[in-house]
């Protein structure tokens, strides 16, 4: 008879059968974040300018805006599970592999959270008269 | 967590004779973890200073503009260009394509050609944009 909990038991012993699906969302995500950034840059480029009112009045459209949440979405869904497996990787003392996994889990939400906001202050705010 | 010794460990890189293909794996890893950093923070900060209003963008354009705004923005567009062409080269392998040693190392080199010639068109038109 052990003391030992189940949880204790399996630790150590390898996959939790999350890596599939991990390894899935990760090339999923790339190509989103991919397309979505190649439609950044060109938009970005076809500006007449980078200034305040010009980036803000593209930003006010359903075609800009949309575009820019899925964006903030897809990257920071990718750079939170890329970071992971470096972190994974690199970091092996217990104590401090958790907290690095719990850091990078809140900067994605906050990061993404700030992102997502911006834009929807500027798509949702007073058109410039 | 308790590590299990009798799990095999696979030998680490000083064995390992260098090669184009050890360069842009890591480099996979450091422009990856580079854009999730820094990148990340730019647009960030770029999206809050746009919803902030004119002054709070004033102040990141004008950053961005100094040299070393230049250099950081230059430093992540080669960045996302390295990683998109070597995250492209792991979408063949991916697929069980491209390991023959002379095609992976081909691959591997026009992946360091192809982000650098990249950044320089991006930067090139960027600036002609500007100044033609």
């Amino acid at each position: 008879m052990t003391m030992e909990t189940p949880l204790a038991r399996v630790r150590g012993l390898g996959s939790a059968r999350e890596g599939a699906h991990h390894w899935w969302v990760e090339r999923l995500t790339s190509v989103s974040t991919l397309l979505l950034f190649i439609w950044l840059f060109v938009s970005l480029l076809r500006l007449p300018g980078l200034d305040y009112r010009t980036v803000t009045e593209w930003l006010q459209s359903p075609l800009a805006a949309v575009p820019m949440l899925l964006l903030i979405l897809s990257t920071f869904w990718h750079l939170k599970l890329g970071m992971q497996v470096v972190i994974e990787d690199y970091v092996h003392e217990e104590g401090s592999k958790f907290l690095s996994i719990l850091l990078l889990n809140f900067a994605t939400v906050i990061g993404a959270a700030f992102a997502l906001f911006a834009v929807l202050k500027i798509a949702l705010g007073v058109p410039h008269g | 967590m308790d590590s299990n010794p009798s799990r095999p460990l696979s030998p680490h890189l000083s064995i390992w004779r260098w090669g184009p293909h050890m360069l842009v794996s890591i480099l996979h890893r450091v422009t990856g973890s580079g854009l999730a950093t820094v990148g990340a923070a730019v647009l960030v900060w770029w999206l809050l200073a746009a919803a902030s209003g004119q002054e709070a963008y004033q102040t990141f354009t004008t950053q961005a503009g100094r040299w070393y705004g230049i250099v950081v923005l230059v430093g992540l567009s080669w960045a996302f260009f390295q990683h998109t062409l070597s995250g492209l080269r792991h979408f063949v392998m991916d697929i069980g394509a491209g390991f023959e040693l002379s095609r992976n190392k081909f691959w591997a080199n026009m992946t360091l050609v192809g982000s650098v010639l990249l950044t320089a068109l991006l930067w090139a038109w960027i600036w002609w944009g500007a100044h033609g």
